[in-house]
């Protein structure tokens, strides 16, 4: 692979969790090297590790050990809060439950990235206003997030995460809420997203989605276990 | 973040919980209207009295029968319990000391006042004609007591005036009698209306010359002697020398007490204000509780709130920023608080001073800023605990809750 231009490059992760007295290995000893502008699902049981390593991807969670290089940065020793400016900057991230700020409107909801990044009042008028219209959301933009159908609360969802026009979004059982038809949309949001070039990586329980992307990474008890690209190429981890 | 919008996103949510926010605002401003309207009430009744107290007079020395304080042992305290009266004549003698300005005699009872067939009570000063420029009285009709020495006087009298309207309506009763007692005195003056002192409304006083009220009620002793210095630095000298001249003429007792207005104002001045202070501490243990309050909804806040933590967090936050943010809700909580409860407040104060009109129930400036000061502080100090817990909150958990 060409590390060079690795956007993402995890060496020897590991992440350990309490629960009591017992050990968690969410991950272990994960190796992974993810291009610009891929298209990944990361599939396995629950409790395999998928979301901790969505996590630490997205700069929210530290690994007890191992790299993690982010455009050519070693990210893992960052402060929390340059770790913030990273996340602001470069990750958009969108959650199965939405994760809308209930008493804020959808505009409110897209606004608020551009908001917490301190851009001027201005801009952000004129980005919430395209980023509304390209997702079609222009008769709903002041409506509440209880007023919306679930597609729609999604689609605010991805228009907040791209908003600041990050290299890497991630999605977290993006569809999860979500009826089949709805979530086709979704999917195809984000698939029209990562052919303009975002770097998409996609959590699913879902075959038929997982299916769809480029690369599938399979995990279980914490380890990469399979790493396939483009249906055919097998790496094991 | 800019500040601006840290205050929108702070406002929309303390907003975004109304009864919440409500309550708050309510328990904060009911806190800062107590400490407004109570120091306003105890400020307003130490106005009130040292008022009532400087309007007696100005630079006034003061001798009462009696002595206030047992100075030691004195064999003769075994023979001599009673002290000797204060007459007429100590009066006279105190107005030749240097520094003296005007001395007054004074004597006080209640009589029954009668004339043209109508009857009434009231209050009777016997005095001289310096009483009037001793206690800047104002007249409305005639003229006050005509200067006589202490030992004599015409059967003259001076009614305040609402003894004047009940007595003679509108009728001018200037050269009328009037009957006090058994004598029959005639009328000279009318004081004006409005005038009080030491609780007194003038309105209702009938003064006559000292000797008349003597004779009338039988007796030598005055109840007062009212001096005034020259001046204000001379207070202190008149005050011994007619404390001394008292004595010798007693044959060498101290059996009066001599005070000074100054020093009554001052003791006054101080008690009241301590007692405002006093009451303005109690008014702020509202404050403190409303404050800890504040603390247990933003804690609470910050609760339910967690998911919405953790998102900001994910898109790009940083810990100061939400701690800012839930500082700055808190602050804006208790501002909004201060501000009611300052308005509730002077409201209060306002209508203390219509109900009673002559107690001038202003709440102290001081009073208003460290109510206010109370206010923002605790509000500062209880929102810092929540708003650090909000800040270390872990993201992934807070995420993983959902709303």
């Amino acid at each position: 692979m060409a590390s060079a231009e690795a956007l993402i490059r995890l060496m020897h992760i590991h992440r350990t969790f309490y629960l009591g007295d017992s050990k968690v290995n969410a991950l272990r000893d994960v190796n992974l090297t993810i291009n610009q502008g891929e298209y990944i699902a990361v599939m396995g049981p629950s409790g395999s590790g998928k979301s901790t390593l969505l996590n630490l991807l997205g700069l929210l969670d530290r690994p007890d050990s191992g790299i993690y290089h982010l455009a050519g940065r070693d990210v893992t020793t960052l402060a929390p809060d340059e770790q913030a400016q990273v996340r602001s900057k470069h990750i958009g991230f969108i959650f199965q439950s939405f994760h809308l700020v209930p008493r804020l409107t959808a505009a409110a909801n897209i606004e608020l990235p551009l908001i917490l990044a301190g851009i001027n009042p201005d801009e952000r008028v004129q980005r919430v206003k395209q980023a509304i219209h390209e997702y079609g959301l222009d008769d709903r933009a002041q409506h509440r997030p209880n007023e919306l159908s679930g597609g729609q609360r999604q689609r605010v969802a991805i228009a907040r995460a791209t908003v600041m026009r990050p290299t890497l979004l991630l999605a977290d059982e993006p569809t999860g809420n979500l009826d089949k038809v709805t979530g086709e949309e979704v999917i195809h949001l984000l698939e029209t997203l990562n052919q303009q070039g975002v770097t998409l990586i996609v959590v699913t329980h879902d075959q038929a989605i997982g299916a769809r992307a480029h690369r599938q990474i399979t995990m279980d008890d914490g380890a990469v276990v399979t790493d396939t690209i483009n249906n055919s190429e097998l790496i094991t981890g | 973040m800019r500040l601006t919008d840290t205050l929108r996103f702070a406002s929309y949510a303390a907003m975004g919980s109304f009864v919440r926010t409500l309550l708050l605002v309510l328990a904060m401003s009911i806190g800062v209207a107590s400490v407004v309207v109570l120091t306003a009430l105890s400020d307003g009744a130490r106005r009130y009295v040292v008022d009532e107290f400087s309007s007696i007079g100005t630079n006034l020395v003061i001798v009462l029968p009696g002595r206030s304080e047992t100075r030691g042992f004195n064999p003769a305290n075994l023979v001599t319990s009673t002290p000797r009266d204060l007459t007429v004549n100590d009066a006279e003698a105190l107005l030749r000391l240097s520094g003296v300005k005007l001395v007054s005699p004074l004597l006080i009872a209640t009589s029954e006042v009668n004339a043209s067939g109508k009857l009434r009570e009231s209050m009777l000063v016997g005095t001289n004609a310096d009483y009037m420029q001793l206690r800047k009285l104002k007249l409305s009709l005639g003229r006050f007591l005509s200067k006589t020495s202490s030992k004599g006087g015409s059967p003259e009298v001076v009614l305040g005036a609402l003894i004047r309207k009940e007595l003679f309506g509108t009728e001018n009763p200037i050269g009328k009698t009037v009957r006090i007692g058994d004598k029959k005195l005639r009328v000279v003056g009318v004081l004006a209306e409005g005038g009080r002192g030491m609780g007194m409304s003038s309105d209702e006083l009938l003064i006559v010359p000292i000797a008349i009220a003597q004779t009338m009620l039988n007796t030598n002793t005055l109840f007062r002697i009212l001096i005034e210095a020259q001046s204000r630095e001379q207070i202190d000298t008149v005050k011994t020398q007619v404390l001394k001249t008292i004595i010798s003429r007693h044959e060498g007792e101290e059996d009066v007490t001599v005070i000074t207005q100054d020093a009554v104002l001052e003791t006054f001045d101080n008690i009241l204000n301590v007692l405002t202070l006093g009451i303005a501490g109690i008014a702020a243990i509202s404050l403190a509780v409303a404050g800890i309050l504040v603390m247990n909804v933003m804690l609470v806040s910050v609760t339910q709130r967690t998911a919405e933590i953790g998102l900001l967090k994910a898109l790009g936050a940083t810990s100061y920023s939400v701690q800012q943010l839930f500082i700055v809700e808190a602050l804006l909580l208790s501002t909004a608080g201060a501000i009611v409860g300052l308005g509730l407040g002077y409201l209060g104060a306002a209508f203390l001073r219509y109900l009673y009109p002559v107690f001038p129930a202003y709440p102290p400036l001081w009073a208003v800023f460290a109510g206010l000061g109370t206010a923002l502080a605790s509000g500062l100090i209880f929102g810092v605990m929540p708003a650090r817990n909000a800040a270390k909150l872990d993201a992934i958990q807070a995420l993983s809750k959902r709303y």
